[in-house]
């Protein structure tokens, strides 16, 4: 679904990203983690295609993302949905409106629009804060707006970036929760992450970077320790 | 569609300072090249009615019989150029003068023979009324055995073309001037306004909308902005006018297919101004 082969990202004479080969699978949960730079960021702009690889080639449902015209690039994106670490709502846009607005660009019809927005305020749990704007939300619920915006379009992947990192620990624990119950509606997640006892946990799938290098990847690493072990 | 307009629209309320302020400068700016319009609309039509008075004086040799001059009336009619010939006998030549020349009105009164010839005073058609027509049919008169002398007055006609000439290209230079500064101002403002909603622009793109997307409400915004400044210009001008017809000299005002023209101006410039600065911003993302 999601693959990286031999990706290398150059930003200057710095290099992001060295030799990364990576493979996410359908229905999959991810964590990316890693130190600030270690190149987590980087994975998750180019599977959304706001950045290329230098050299190297990334392939999101088959397609090679260097080749994309930017009208697929937006097809593409409509696919997949993105949470950020700030939230990147729009201040002067109600919980609704924000929800919305990514169906609105898509030109989805009005009478399609409501209907969908109302189910995805209620998997979040935020029916009730459907008239308020963001500056009214604590920033759990700011969170949970963003990743109903991201749910809406009925995305096969979420890619979710530090998504708890601006959140104290009751709201994280209920914004990883909501992600997981996503992902077992069959949704694949992947998720940059510092917050290490997260991914403690669970037995998701965590891939650690260092220096734009994968260090460990718990799929490939693991199944090398339980061979050995036998 | 509608969203797009919702958002063109929405822009007037979320800014409303912004966008009275790009309202204001393409309003003044239009006004400019409204005000230059102006002065050349109503310089055309002095230049027209000046152009009325371009006519051909035939004289005649003395003693030419009315009736070669009938027939030679009917001949010059023929002309494709020519409009009207008027004869004027001695009689009336010498009857105008005294008229005309109250100075020498003694003098007229004193003489025993009439010295002013008989003359043909020929109207050229519109579209005629210039140095290359009143030489072609001067030429032509001059073929007539009766004819004396032939005078168009081609000096100031020669002058009046040039005239023409130069107050064509001070207004399309001047004009054209104008209308780049324009193009600046209401790009900056539209760049203003782009850059206000990068964060925007920025969230659109990534829940997948397309550039031609992010682009029509700007591009609406534009035109609404260039429409709205060209009607407070054309207003302003009207103002202008107004005040010039009250208070110095009879002018001429915009008819109304002109005064769309300027709000269509206004649009057009709207329009390229916000593809421009919102393309480069699109570019730059």
């Amino acid at each position: 679904m999601i693959r990286f082969q031999k990706v290398f990202k150059a930003y200057g004479k710095s290099l992001a990203l060295k030799d990364v080969t990576l493979h996410v699978h359908k229905g999959e949960f991810v964590f990316l983690t890693g130190h600030s730079g270690a190149g987590k960021s980087t994975i998750l702009r180019m599977v959304y295609v706001d950045q290329l690889p230098t050299s190297g080639e990334v392939r999101i449902s088959g397609y090679r993302t260097d080749t994309l015209s930017n009208r697929d690039i937006a097809k593409l994106r409509r696919r997949l949905g993105i949470v950020f670490q700030d939230f990147r709502l729009l201040a002067d846009r109600t919980t609704e409106e924000n929800v919305a607005f990514a169906l609105e660009v898509t030109g989805c019809r009005r009478s399609v629009i409501g209907p969908k927005v109302s189910r995805v305020l209620t998997q979040v749990g935020l029916v009730q804060k459907a008239q308020q704007y963001p500056n009214e939300l604590s920033g759990g619920e700011q969170q949970r707006v963003a990743i109903a915006r991201a749910l809406v379009n009925d995305p096969f992947v979420i890619l979710a970036d530090e998504p708890t990192g601006n959140l104290d620990e009751r709201a994280t624990r209920g914004i990883f929760q909501l992600l997981k119950d996503i992902n077992a509606n069959g949704t694949a997640v992947v998720m940059a992450t510092h917050d290490l006892d997260l991914v403690r946990q669970t037995h998701y799938r965590s891939v650690e970077l260092q220096d734009g290098v994968v260090v460990f990847d718990s799929a490939i690493d693991e199944h090398i320790v339980e061979e050995s072990a036998i | 569609m509608t969203l797009s307009v919702r958002e063109a629209l929405l822009t007037f309320r979320r800014w409303p300072a912004l966008s009275l302020l790009s309202i204001t400068t393409i309003a003044f700016a239009l006004f400019v090249v409204g005000m230059f319009a102006l002065v050349a609309l109503n310089l055309r039509n002095t230049l027209r009615s000046i152009e009325e008075r371009v006519e051909i004086v035939m004289y005649l040799t003395r003693g030419t019989p009315v009736e070669v001059a009938t027939v030679a009336i009917e001949d010059i009619e023929g002309f494709p150029e020519v409009g009207s010939v008027r004869y004027v006998t001695e009689g009336e030549a010498l009857l105008r003068a005294n008229e005309e020349m109250v100075e020498f009105q003694g003098i007229f009164g004193e003489l025993e023979t009439n010295p002013l010839p008989a003359s043909f005073e020929i109207q050229l058609l519109p579209g005629f009324r210039n140095t290359e027509s009143a030489q072609m049919v001067s030429e032509r008169l001059r073929g007539f055995a009766f004819a004396e002398d032939i005078r168009y007055g081609q000096d100031w006609v020669e002058k009046l073309d040039d005239l023409r000439g130069v107050a064509g290209l001070v207004g399309l230079l001047i004009g054209g001037a104008f209308a780049i500064a324009s193009l600046i101002i209401i790009g900056t403002t539209i760049r203003m306004s782009v850059m206000q909603r990068a964060r925007e622009i920025s969230i659109m793109r990534l829940v997948g909308a397309t550039d031609g997307f992010i682009r029509r409400p700007f591009l609406l915004e534009g035109c609404l902005k260039g429409a709205l400044g060209g009607v407070a210009a054309v207003g302003l001008n009207f103002a202008a006018f107004y005040a010039i017809d009250r208070v110095l000299f009879d002018v001429a005002f915009f008819t109304l297919p002109q005064a769309a023209l300027i709000v269509g101006f206004g649009v057009g410039l709207g329009l390229l101004a916000s593809a421009t600065s919102v393309g480069r911003h699109l570019r730059q993302v």
